[in-house]
């Protein structure tokens, strides 16, 4: 449904007519809206199935029907801990995501340009790379001194690699002819960098972010339910997830879920619009 | 598409005639580790006059690419030097400008701002004097709707008018066309080679044009220079006494027909032994070896 108002809305902005009218003028948008009702509604008459005929659907069965999640999520709206479940993931994503980001993206650019930082750093680099970042939890719940901290160095492993490997490769492919263009035309090294380099993995950078954001989330999740939410660190939707599952609630796990599905939405389209708004020669079409 | 450059301000930076003059002095350039060097150009010698067209045409696959490298300061010969008015090239600089295949504008600059960028950068010019020439050249090239555009958003001959533009900006001395025009459909080909040639005719900058086709080369040069197969030298030159200003209507005179003839048949012969050549690739790989052992 989401995929289906966000390409409405994009269509609304190239004519006159308002978005709101736009949205409502679009067979996609009725499309999207009328699939989810669908699902909604199957998804509700499935999970109810025994309370009218005696007999359980395999799978669908076992599943909350939708109208008792919404019931369950209106329960835990007003608590303080729902939102501080909601704070504490984003506050871990984000963390893990920039220090990714801060560290990875000149570490990237660093292997690119130069053939000795690449050949020092790339092959170890490419060693640590496959690794799970899930199989460092164990390890850093050791070394670091609080679980906050190990939970936030996972995150950053997640996003790391990814964002590095993007960074690199989408710098080392830049066409040679628009550096010895910007040379021939009297480019410092530091023009060639700040001019060429960069714009040019702009793309490339982003690709990474958005990628690496989700696996960040992915990650953190399943950090907050390994490290538990004892006294130090803990809690977060990935422990609330947990916790809904220890004390036997299907609807608040389902509530979870999609807690996590909207966060992961939210910061994606928050790349995705930085994005446009950074590099508007690659939004012409 | 079909807009014309302006008759010429006298005040403009265009005063470039003729300042120009490349030449090749026993130059030779290979690739490849000691066991399997290739010779690209072989003890090469020629001249690019100043303020005529010198037109470079060779069999596929021999060094023309090569040659332009080599003059823009890209690479550098392994023997022999290239002299621009009697000094020696040692690097890339704004008084050789290329103009490359395909387009090498930078996507992420507006149309204006892909042009200003070399002036810009050396900071060699005044900002209102800069400003007023870029606006000068949008015009001349018939992009002034589209300063503000991406050169994603322009057309192929667009693009290569822009390019043509953010060349001429910087004044250079020699200006380098490595197959400018590939690509482009026949029709706008068509186009962009008369408009070529009036920019070309109005103001006479050196030129070397490196190119695959013979009708092309045979429009616009002063000067043929015909490559032989690899490693690269100078099979042939002719020189194309055909009146300027030019059309495209002069390919259909009797004597552009001539000068075609005569410069097919030097080059089916030399794409000939390029042909053998690739044939022999696996011996020539032997024999490399075989080389390398008793040395």
């Amino acid at each position: 449904m989401t995929t289906a108002v966000h390409s409405a809305t994009n269509a609304g902005q190239r004519t006159r007519r308002t978005r709101w009218e736009k949205i409502r003028q679009s067979t996609k948008f009725w499309r999207g809206l009328i699939a989810g009702i669908v699902t909604l509604v199957l998804w509700e008459i499935g999970s109810r199935w025994d309370e009218w005929f005696d007999y359980q659907l395999p799978f669908l069965g076992l599943i909350p029907p939708p109208s008792a999640v919404v019931v369950a999520w209106g329960e835990v709206i007003p608590q303080y801990g729902y939102w501080e479940s909601w704070y504490l993931s984003f506050r871990r994503v984000l963390e893990g995501f920039l220090a990714a980001m801060i560290i990875g993206i000149p570490f990237g650019l660093l292997l690119a340009v130069n053939r000795y930082m690449r050949e020092i750093f790339f092959p170890p680099f490419e060693v640590l790379r496959p690794i799970p970042p899930l199989a460092w939890v164990p390890g850093s719940l050791i070394f670091w001194p609080t679980n906050e901290m190990s939970i936030a160095f996972v995150t950053f492993l997640g996003a790391f690699f990814t964002i590095v490997i993007n960074v690199l490769g989408g710098a080392r492919s830049i066409d040679i002819r628009l550096l010895r263009a910007a040379q021939s035309m009297g480019a410092t090294r530091w023009d060639m960098f700040w001019r060429i380099v960069l714009p040019a993995t702009l793309p490339s950078i982003f690709t990474g972010a958005a990628v690496g954001m989700g696996i960040t989330w992915e990650v953190v999740l399943a950090a907050e339910m390994i490290s538990g939410g004892g006294t130090q660190g803990g809690g977060g939707l990935g422990f609330f997830i947990w916790n809904s599952y220890m004390g036997g609630s299907l609807e608040q796990i389902v509530v979870g879920m999609i807690s996590i599905g909207i966060a992961g939405y939210l910061c994606s389209s928050g790349i995705r619009w930085l994005g446009d708004r950074s590099m508007p020669w690659q939004r012409l079409f | 598409m079909d807009q014309n450059p302006e008759p010429e301000n006298p005040q403009s930076a265009d005063h470039a005639a003729g300042r120009g003059h490349i030449e090749f002095k026993n130059v030779s350039k290979g690739y490849g580790e000691e066991w399997d060097w290739q010779d690209v150009v072989l003890d090469l010698s020629m001249d690019v006059e100043p303020g005529k067209l010198t037109a470079v045409v060779g069999p596929s696959g021999c060094g023309k690419s090569t040659l332009v490298n080599l003059v823009a300061g890209f690479e550098m010969p392994e023997k022999g030097a290239i002299l621009l008015n009697g000094n020696r090239i040692t690097g890339p600089s704004h008084d050789r400008i290329v103009v490359f295949q395909e387009t090498a504008l930078m996507p992420w600059q507006t149309t204006y701002e892909n042009i200003i960028f070399g002036p810009k950068i050396r900071g060699d010019m005044d900002k209102q004097e800069l400003h007023e020439e870029a606006i000068r050249l949008l015009d001349k090239v018939g992009l002034r709707d589209f300063r503000d555009k991406y050169p994603l958003q322009l057309s192929g001959g667009m693009q290569r008018r822009a390019e043509l533009a953010r060349a001429i900006v910087n004044d250079p001395e020699v200006l380098i066309m490595d197959e400018p025009f590939r690509g482009l459909d026949a029709m706008t080909r068509e186009l962009m080679q008369e408009f070529f040639l009036r920019l070309f005719e109005e103001h006479r900058r050196t030129n070397l044009f490196v190119t695959s086709e013979i009708e092309e080369a045979i429009m616009l040069a002063d000067k043929l220079i015909i490559l032989s197969n690899r490693p690269t030298r100078v099979r042939q030159i002719i020189d194309i006494e055909l009146p300027r200003p030019r059309d495209f209507h002069m390919l259909a005179t009797e004597e552009a027909y001539r000068y075609k003839s005569t410069a097919l048949e030097i080059l089916h012969e030399e794409a000939m032994k390029t042909f053998k050549t690739e044939r022999n690739t696996q011996s020539d790989f032997v024999e490399a070896f075989s080389r390398r052992n008793q040395n």
